[in-house]
């Protein structure tokens, strides 16, 4: 009866796995009852602490973005909370669900961290992932938690009046677009010159890939050269044809839209086919240490846009060494990988949400706060040289003033070059032409108001009050 | 049939004859479960007195309990569980009716569940923001006759080839339908990255956007369903299909329409799919691109199936929980044991690994899927009963 026992043994198993799952879901709740009661309620907290739940993704073809990111996030959190003591005395916590960039999974772990963390209140959420983002809009909109897509994201969620709790702070996708154009102008000298020439966008095969592809052609048309979008299905290992045909057009420039596994894919690909690597200029998603280094000499030359450089000379990463890495807590299973790209974006991601809590502490008080309180917080950052001075970041995160109507905030990039071991900057803050782009965001936020029945926010009668 | 057999484990195809019934009403044959495992007369007659309670009226107070306690479930668990469990549950779980339809009763391989869903949901969309007012019912049951129509379509091959090369076939409509939508903007509303978005949910004015609310929707279309599905299977046209599936020449011999059969179980399993696509992105994710539902997804849903049990309408539902809850349950588990000393990307692959021995070993074991040991559990518990008495 072999076969009664394992199912026994089976069965045995499965329930002990669902208790399991029912027991650590409920732990999660906080002790004030369902999720809402502590989004409404101003402090119903037992310790001092703020939870940021992290929806991280470690295994996967994305996975160097994912640790590298939430390794400097928390690498960041670590530090205030060890060098500070928290934020005026209300330490940071946190905890990881794994998503692997899956939807669904994002969902689900979105669902499971939302009510807390042993009593301390969810500040904001940073799930990284342009998929998991538009699937929690309407649930984070609904529960009052902010969402934060730095650098990526529904490009007309900047407007703060149509996404109360989303923001794309520093940089979203159509800045980023108009910014490359501006650097490619000054490159051929001058936006004038443009006329007439060929410029091709290679994009990963995802909403993230696609979002920049209207604004693309608006400024194709405004300036006159043409523009030819080039998709590599996810995860794009496999990229012979499409450098074929990028081969056949024989473009000026290329943009390379790329993600994980997909960026030295195309660069290799592109020194088989014969393409200059200096004429491709790598988007925000395709300038890290791990997108170059394993295309190897290949890479030599290959430019990159960032809002931040990637490099260990800036005061704040030597806090975190001091603090942190060499206290030995640092999250990084490699430290090597310290200054890297993705893990400067994930200490400005720091940055932008320890700002937020603190920023959000002036008006509610030095507590834990809930993410409707949060949400204030991020709507009133402002850091400025000064600002940006005091917390040593210098040149690693540009000026950022967001706003009601404003969830981005800044909107200017830096270019870098690969030398073959390390980013050279070789550029300053390049703006983004936002006056151009801010009516094409307002119309897009305004059908989706409509299609979904949103009542626009008055921010100047919010500021009144 | 060589061809067949290659396609159908072996197990499979010896315990079809009785793998299908997952009702116990039904008579068994004397070789399975001897002692009393089904409802046979003998049984009836060892133990007269515990019938007090007639059986019709029996089983009418569990069907009333149990869709009580459906139906009230959002007043019991926590939002948690109803949005980020049950939904995706039962959406997947009624992919995986469809799916059962087309693989496992008409025997036909298919690997294009996904495309069918990933219709369905596009075409519920496009319904519903060009056609104003339209009720919500009536826009799902649109995405899915047109998923069953494309799924008929690319079911035509079916008629000629089969097996392995029936597969590829479906493979295309899985690939063709995600190049549609990323390619052609108007599917999606001419949405700059190709996402669209559900519209507010409300079905006669009751608001249904709460976690609670996009569960009874999906209870109110999942439960009708798979009634349905169930009466099919047990009728004519579940005959039909089971006869090709077991041996397409006996059944055109016997006077079965076998293309007519096949398609029809293309259609009908790919409508199911569709329905389940429109469920997966409107009350589950409230979003969904092209790529959301792709091979991948395909690929899930036939495990759902073949876990949970090729030839049986049960069998989707255990397998979805499981495909669903094993994981998260997992992931839980790990975490709560060794969270915080282990990398937490050492222990992701770690789980992934169980889940990928488990699954093996539960194929090894029962072959037939969970659907069939919870089968056999409920015999057992059956036949200790009569034995106390």
């Amino acid at each position: 009866m072999l076969r009664s026992r394992v199912s026994t043994y089976a069965s045995i198993l499965s329930a002990a796995l669902f208790a399991t799952a029912c027991r650590s879901h409920s732990e999660n709740v906080p002790a004030g009852g369902s999720p809402t009661t502590v989004a409404s309620g101003s402090a119903p907290v037992v310790g001092k602490e703020q939870y940021f739940p992290l929806q991280s993704y470690r295994v996967g073809p994305y996975a160097a973005g994912g640790s590298g990111f939430f390794g400097g996030f928390i690498d960041y959190m670590q530090l205030i909370n060890i060098r500070d003591g928290g934020v005026n005395g209300v330490k940071l916590t946190w905890s990881e669900c794994e998503t692997e960039y899956v939807v669904e999974r994002g969902v689900e772990c979105y669902e499971r961290l939302k009510g807390g963390l042993n009593g301390a209140p969810v500040a904001a959420t940073n799930p990284l992932s342009v998929g998991i983002a538009y699937a929690t809009i309407d649930r984070q909109t609904a529960d009052k938690i902010p969402l934060i897509t730095i650098n990526h994201g529904r490009t007309d969620s900047t407007d703060g009046r149509v996404f109360p709790y989303v923001f794309p702070l520093s940089l979203n996708p159509y800045s980023e677009i108009s910014a490359i154009i501006n650097y490619i102008g000054e490159r051929e000298g001058g936006l004038n010159h443009l006329s007439g020439k060929k410029i091709a966008v290679l994009y990963h095969g995802s909403p993230y890939g696609k979002e920049t592809q209207p604004i693309a052609e608006l400024l194709a048309n405004k300036y006159g050269f043409g523009v030819t979008h080039i998709e590599v299905p996810h995860p794009g290992t496999e990229q012979e044809s499409q450098w074929l045909q990028i081969k056949r057009l024989a473009p000026n420039w290329i943009i390379l839209r790329g993600w994980g596994i997909m960026n030295p894919v195309a660069i290799k690909t592109a020194a088989k086919v014969g393409f200059p690597v200096d004429h491709i200029i790598g988007n925000i998603w395709s300038n890290s240490e791990e997108d170059v280094i394993p295309a190897g000499p290949a890479a030599v030359g290959y430019i990159a846009i960032t809002t931040h450089p990637s490099g260990r000379d800036f005061p704040v990463l030597a806090e975190v060494d001091k603090y942190v890495l060499s206290a030995g807590k640092g999250n990084m299973a490699d430290p090597k990988r310290v200054g890297t790209g993705y893990y400067n974006l994930g200490i400005n991601n720091g940055i932008l949400n320890v700002e937020a809590v603190r920023v959000a502490q002036t008006k509610f008080g030095q507590v834990p706060l809930t993410g409707e309180q949060v949400r204030w917080g991020f709507e009133h950052i402002n850091i400025d040289d000064n600002r940006l001075k005091e917390l040593g970041a210098v040149g690693l995160l540009q000026p950022i003033k967001v706003s009601c109507e404003d969830h981005e905030g800044g909107g200017a990039v830096r270019f870098v070059q690969w030398d073959g071991s390390q980013f050279k900057r070789i550029s300053d803050w390049v703006k983004a032409d936002r006056a151009l782009l801010r009516p094409i965001i307002e119309e897009s936020s305004t059908k989706y108001a409509k299609e979904k029945g949103i009542t626009i926010r008055d921010c100047d009668g919010e500021a009144r009050l | 049939m060589s061809s067949e057999a290659t396609v159908w484990p072996s197990t499979v195809e010896d315990e079809n004859t009785d793998g299908v019934t997952v009702d116990s009403r039904e008579p068994a044959t004397p070789a399975s479960s001897p002692g009393g495992g089904s409802e046979s007369a003998g049984a009836r007659a060892w133990i007269p007195a515990r019938r007090s309670v007639p059986r019709a009226a029996f089983y009418g107070i569990a069907i009333v309990g149990v869709a009580a306690l459906l139906v009230s479930l959002p007043l019991l668990v926590t939002d948690y569980v109803l949005s980020a469990i049950l939904v995706p549950v039962l959406a997947l779980a009624l992919a995986g009716v469809g799916q059962n339809l087309i693989t496992g009763y008409a025997g036909q391989l298919s690997v294009g569940s996904a495309a069918f869903m990933s219709v369905g949901a596009f075409a519920t969309y496009d319904i519903s923001s060009h056609v104003h007012g339209l009720p919500l019912l009536a826009s799902f049951a649109f995405g899915g006759v047109v998923a069953g129509l494309v799924g008929l379509f690319f079911g035509l091959p079916s008629l000629r080839i089969r097996g392995f090369y029936l597969v590829v076939s479906t493979l295309a409509a899985q690939f063709f339908v995600v190049w549609l939508f990323t390619k052609v903007g108007w599917f999606s509303n001419y949405s700059a990255s190709g996402v669209i978005t559900a519209p507010k949910l409300s079905i006669a004015g009751i608001d249904l956007s709460s976690p609670g609310g996009h569960y009874w929707l999906s209870l109110l279309v999942v439960v009708p369903l798979t009634v349905v599905g169930r009466n099919l299977v047990k009728g004519r046209i579940g005959r039909s299909w089971m006869a090709v599936r077991d041996m397409e020449t006996a059944a055109a011999v016997v006077g079965v329409r076998t293309g007519r059969a096949k398609l029809l179980a293309f259609g009908i399993g790919s409508f199911y799919c569709g329905v389940a696509g429109a469920l997966w992105a409107f009350a589950y994710l409230g979003t969904v691109e092209p790529h959301g539902l792709d091979l991948d997804r395909s690929f899930q849903v036939l495990f759902i199936v073949i876990l949970g049990g090729l030839g049986s309408i049960a069998g989707p539902f255990v397998g979805a929980a499981f495909v669903i809850l094993f994981p998260v349950a997992l992931d839980q588990l790990g975490s709560a044991l060794v969270g915080g000393s282990v990398d937490p990307g050492l222990l992701q692959n770690v789980e992934k690994i169980i889940f990928g021995a488990l699954v093996i070993l539960l194929l090894i074991k029962q072959p037939a899927g969970m659907a069939r040991l919870l089968h056999i559990a409920w015999i057992r518990i059956r036949r200790w009963r009569s034995r106390q008495a």
